[in-house]
């Protein structure tokens, strides 16, 4: 939460800018789903399948014909999850340079030409096996089933990083998806039910019985602890701890959720806060937050509505975006990014972004309207257990517009470079 | 809490893999006798009780399978519980005792029987109270190798189950010189209630197999960038993952063969040129194994009870509830290993076939664990297939790079996928805008002659079920007078699971008309394996293009397949019907089924 100030990397025009942000997110959305850079053109997507029409749905111009789902919102099951594959280097988003984060070079290989005009993509491979025509309809049929990845909100946490170059993006590739007919295929995840869709009601309006004792445990509550950051930080000005939590107790469809971080320096608690919200399940992998922020340490405490949503993306990016609103019409939003790369089983680098927007200005708690503040941080881990590891890692601030010139007034840092250490665990 | 933080992997795991020699309960030791009822029995041997009057007990015992002492749930003091030894046309009474603190249960697995007395709580019976007795009594009309378990909660992954031997009331179609049951299962020293709930937190906290970023780095030297991202490309879209085989693994379960740890070495006695027979159960809670004993063909003469064509094989997998009764004729005067690996390769069960006691063989070591494959995930849409000819719309398929990355098609047997035309799969409108179901296979495969993950193409004869022919062929001749198709879902990384998008709490029960004779359709929705098991009637497997193929009570369905089998609706009453993975079936993937 403390920045510096260099080269302005991103413009705020103010109130613009979280109406921008917002919209950007369905276009970051687009952009990451957009073809790959590989090669292939913009309009491959018109031949996928499945494709999900419904993330554009926020979107300034939807060149896009159907309607499918809404997946412009969701939110995951965050749980203390490990990212299996890998995503590719490139896409171990960098928020200092959002545009490469969303470079689509990640996806090399797509090709959906070759999707197009496929009736039936079932049976490849007409004639022969050979290893060369099976494999090239595997990954057909592969990346035509893979338009899911349409429907998440993919990727939208860059979104904050750089809309300039995303909406540019957005825009191309949405202009592939038009042709989109033809196709017979559902999307392998999300989609809407195809008309002849049948109803899972075999009962011919039998009920239960009226025996007792059945104890299944698929609406068993049960809760959560992560303390995902319990760390000392050694910045260029000052030194102190932080903490990052979040938690929940619920079933699978409805939680309650807490998330709070903050930190204290030089002996006093510079800035904190605690959320919480009714966790929604919505989609696969997201779910829609709905609660209230409450803002401590330095400066009048602040109270916030707070709605937004939370889920993880395509390439296992653990997204949250988070809109606010507070006494005064005040505004703010927060955006979140994390990734979980595996160097070993046990051995696991984070690298995670955070940025926060403002309607305006708050002087007594130091915070302009706009961008205030860009955070990146990079922790490297060690699981001793999957339940406990300690870390180490560097951490960026960098504060911004309004909010610098705040801190230059406070002599305080615009940019901060945080050394940190500290203990991630759960229950 | 307690075990919060054991050590890491260290000499303590691998005593925790491989268990302790005298592990299993306290009372083990007073089973190492001989049991005259059958079979010559050898250390290890679980307890016989036979005749038609059974008292079962079912209370807490220590076990020590790992160096750390744990309360398990027993019937009559042992893991597993005695076999029972029943005879076909007699009718049994089993006093069943709960001496535990909380209610319990016992299911006659596969047993074609009353519905009251099926031992389900909530559907059959109210469940077994502390203290009380309940006693079951039914005719036994079958023959064969079955098991008996808990139904109540996860007792089952505590210890609570046993088999059921029945010999057939004429003489026996395959006559051996010994008989054992070789019961596999899976303990864990963590309660059940903790594993499931770890699940939830974090579904893939026991996967210890997972892609790496020095693996992809590897495979850019190797193959390139390009083709190291297509092959990762479909799996990160999806947020799913390829090493994905075994919800829970090794990392926490001890593998028993008749109750004995690895280390403990389970022998069964032979004279050499005597015929084995081994009846082989898996009474896992979540695990599936590949069972092969290097050195000997075995002869596969029986599936979940039922007779089949004799089908010698090199290895078999066996699914969670499933049983398989095997012939071996072990020529020389030598051991034998009994070796049974889980489906993740993160451990095995072992035992020992041996002409004296105290004999071993080498043990192999396990296979590498192969990843899902695209067959897994998308059935036929990534069956390169021979006899199909819809290609021609394919034309762009030439550009399709990234096809190089196919490597896990080349195993493939490609021979039996010609005949299926692509079945109308029809999904459930519960299947979309639904945030317990992460997948949808629209063109799933439909072949059985697939072994599945890992066993494809690795040098062994390896049963499938396209090899299974029950003899006599199918108890109901008619054709289904109706389909009732059903889809296996489930969100992996919430840990949900479920029919048709709705589990259990939320669903209606799935009505069959009494008398009618239909067809289930299973397809699976999902990237693992879900064995499926309907109580009270028989579920009749059917080849793809609808033929009688197998009889069976638990039928294994695998990724992104679709399977049919046709159901006679002749016993009244109300059923469970359910995936036998155990926490599967706990997070909701379970149906009622009333006959009326």
């Amino acid at each position: 939460m403390n920045m510096p100030r260099r080269d302005d990397l991103i413009v705020p025009h103010r109130s613009a800018l979280l109406a921008a942000l917002l919209l950007a997110f369905p276009l970051a959305v687009m952009a990451q789903s957009a073809p790959p850079a590989s090669g292939t053109s913009s309009t491959d997507m018109s031949s996928m399948p499945g494709m999900e029409h419904g993330s554009m749905s926020g979107m300034p111009t939807p060149a896009a014909p159907s309607s499918t789902a809404k997946p412009a919102t969701k939110t995951p099951v965050k749980k203390a999850k490990k990212k299996p594959v890998p995503a590719p280097a490139t896409s171990a988003p960098s928020p200092m340079n959002g545009a490469e984060g969303m470079d689509h070079s990640a996806m090399p290989g797509m090709d959906h030409d070759s999707m197009q005009g496929m009736q039936k993509p079932a049976n490849p491979a007409a004639s022969t096996t050979t290893t060369g025509d099976m494999s090239g309809m595997d990954h057909g049929s592969m990346t035509g089933m893979s338009p899911e990845a349409m429907k998440g909100m993919d990727h939208a946490g860059m979104a904050g990083m750089d809309h300039g170059a995303m909406s540019q993006k957005d825009q191309s590739g949405m202009a592939g998806m038009g042709a989109m007919s033809g196709m017979t295929m559902g999307p392998m995840q999300g989609g809407s039910p195809p008309p002849d869709a049948r109803s899972p009601d075999y009962s011919d309006g039998v009920g239960y019985g009226s025996m007792q004792g059945m104890d299944m445990a698929d609406n068993t509550p049960l809760g959560m602890l992560l303390i995902d950051q319990l760390e000392a930080f050694h910045g260029r000005d000052a030194n102190g701890q932080a903490w990052e939590a979040e938690g929940w107790y619920g079933n699978d469809t409805n939680k309650l959720w807490i998330r709070t971080e903050g930190e204290r320096s030089r002996g006093k608690l510079d800035d904190g806060g605690l959320e919480a919200f009714w966790n929604h399940s919505i989609a696969t992998y997201w779910g829609t937050q709905l609660g209230a922020r409450q803002d401590f340490g330095e400066g009048p405490k602040r109270t916030w509505a707070a709605f937004g949503v939370q889920g993880l993306a395509p390439y296992w990016f653990e997204l949250e975006a988070t809109a606010y609103v507070g006494a005064g019409g005040r505004t703010a939003a927060r955006l979140r990014a994390e990734y979980e790369l595996l160097f070993t089983q046990r051995l696991i680098l984070q690298p995670e972004a955070e940025i926060n927007l403002y309607g305006k200005d708050d002087p007594l708690r130091r915070i302009g309207s706009g961008v205030s503040d860009v955070q990146f941080g990079l922790r490297l881990r060690y699981e001793i257990h999957r339940q406990f590891a300690p870390y180490i890692g560097v951490s960026w601030v960098r504060r911004v517009g309004t909010t610098a010139d705040y801190a230059r007034q406070d002599h305080e840092p615009v940019l901060d470079r945080q050394i940190v250490a500290g203990v991630r665990f759960w229950f | 809490m307690k075990s919060l933080y054991p050590p890491p992997m260290d000499l303590s795991r691998r005593r925790f893999v491989h268990g302790l020699a005298l592990g299993g309960t306290v009372a083990a030791l007073g089973l190492l006798r001989p049991s005259k009822a059958w079979a010559l029995a050898s250390a290890g041997q679980p307890a016989t009780l036979s005749g038609t009057d059974f008292a079962l007990d079912i209370a807490e015992t220590m076990v020590n399978y790992t160096g750390r002492p744990r309360v398990a749930t027993t019937v009559n003091g042992g893991i597993p519980g005695p076999t029972l030894r029943w005879k076909e046309g007699t009718t049994v009474t089993l006093r069943v005792t709960n001496r535990l603190r909380v209610p319990t249960s016992i299911h006659w697995h596969g047993i074609i029987l009353p519905f009251r007395e099926d031992g389900v709580p909530g559907i059959s019976f109210p469940g077994i109270a502390p203290g009380e007795t309940f006693t079951y009594r039914f005719p036994v009309r079958q023959s064969g190798t079955y098991w008996y378990h808990s139904h109540s909660r996860f007792q089952e992954q505590t210890g609570l189950y046993g088999s059921l031997v029945i010999d057939p009331a004429g003489p026996e179609r395959n006559p051996s010189d010994r008989d054992y049951v070789v019961m596999l299962n899976d303990w864990s020293d963590a309660s059940p209630e903790h594993i499931f709930a770890t699940l939830k937190r974090q579904s893939d906290y026991y996967n210890f197999a997972q892609p790496t970023a020095p693996e992809f780095f590897r495979d850019v030297r190797d193959r390139g960038l390009r083709q190291a991202l297509a092959e990762r490309k479909m799996w990160n879209q999806m947020r799913m993952n390829p090493t994905d085989l075994s919800d829970v693994s090794g990392y926490t379960y001890t593998y028993l063969m008749n109750g004995t740890a690895p280390a403990g070495n389970w022998t069964g006695l032979f004279k050499p040129g005597e015929k084995v027979r081994l009846r082989f159960i898996n009474g896992s809670a979540m695990t599936i194994f590949d069972v092969r004993i290097p050195g000997l063909k075995m002869t596969v003469i029986s599936a979940d009870g039922q007779d089949v064509a004799p089908v010698p094989v090199d290895e078999f997998r066996i699914s969670v509830a499933e049983t398989y009764d095997v012939l071996v004729e072990p020529q020389e005067d030598r051991a034998f290993t009994i070796f049974a690996q889980s489906i993740d390769r993160t451990g095995y069960a072992r035992g020992t076939l041996a002409p004296r006691i105290g004999m071993e063989a080498t043990v192999p070591a396990m296979d590498p664990r192969m990843p899902v494959s695209m067959v897994d995930m998308m059935g036929a849409m990534a069956q390169g297939s021979a006899g199909h000819g819809d290609m021609q719309g394919m034309s762009g398929m030439t550009g399709m790079q990234g096809m190089t990355g196919m490597q896990d098609m080349t195993g493939m047997d490609m021979s039996g996928m010609a005949a299926a035309a692509a079945p109308v799969v029809r999904h459930a409108r519960t299947e979309y805008h639904n945030p317990g179901v992460d997948m949808h296979v629209d063109m799933p495969r439909t072949n059985l002659d697939d072994p599945g993950t890992g066993l494809r193409d690795n040098g062994r004869r390896v049963l499938t079920y396209a090899d299974l022919h029950t003899l006599g062929g199918s108890i109901d001749k008619r054709e289904p007078s109706r389909e009732i198709e059903l889809h296996l879902t489930g969100n992996m990384e919430r840990y949900m699971w479920s029919f048709d998008g709705v589990k259990f709490s939320d669903a209606t029960p799935v009505h069959f008309r009494s008398g009618e004779r239909l067809r289930v359709v299973l397809v699976n929705d999902t990237m693992m394996n879900h064995p499926i098991h309907l109580h009270g009637m028989w579920s009749e497997l059917e080849s793809p293009d609808g033929k009688f193929q197998v009889r069976k009570h638990t039928i294994n369905v695998q990724p992104a397949q679709r399977i049919t089998y046709g159901v006679s609706a002749d016993n009244l009453g109300r059923w469970a019907y359910h995936c036998h993975m155990l926490y599967h079936m706990e997070a909701g993937m379970f149906r009622e089924v009333v006959v009326s």
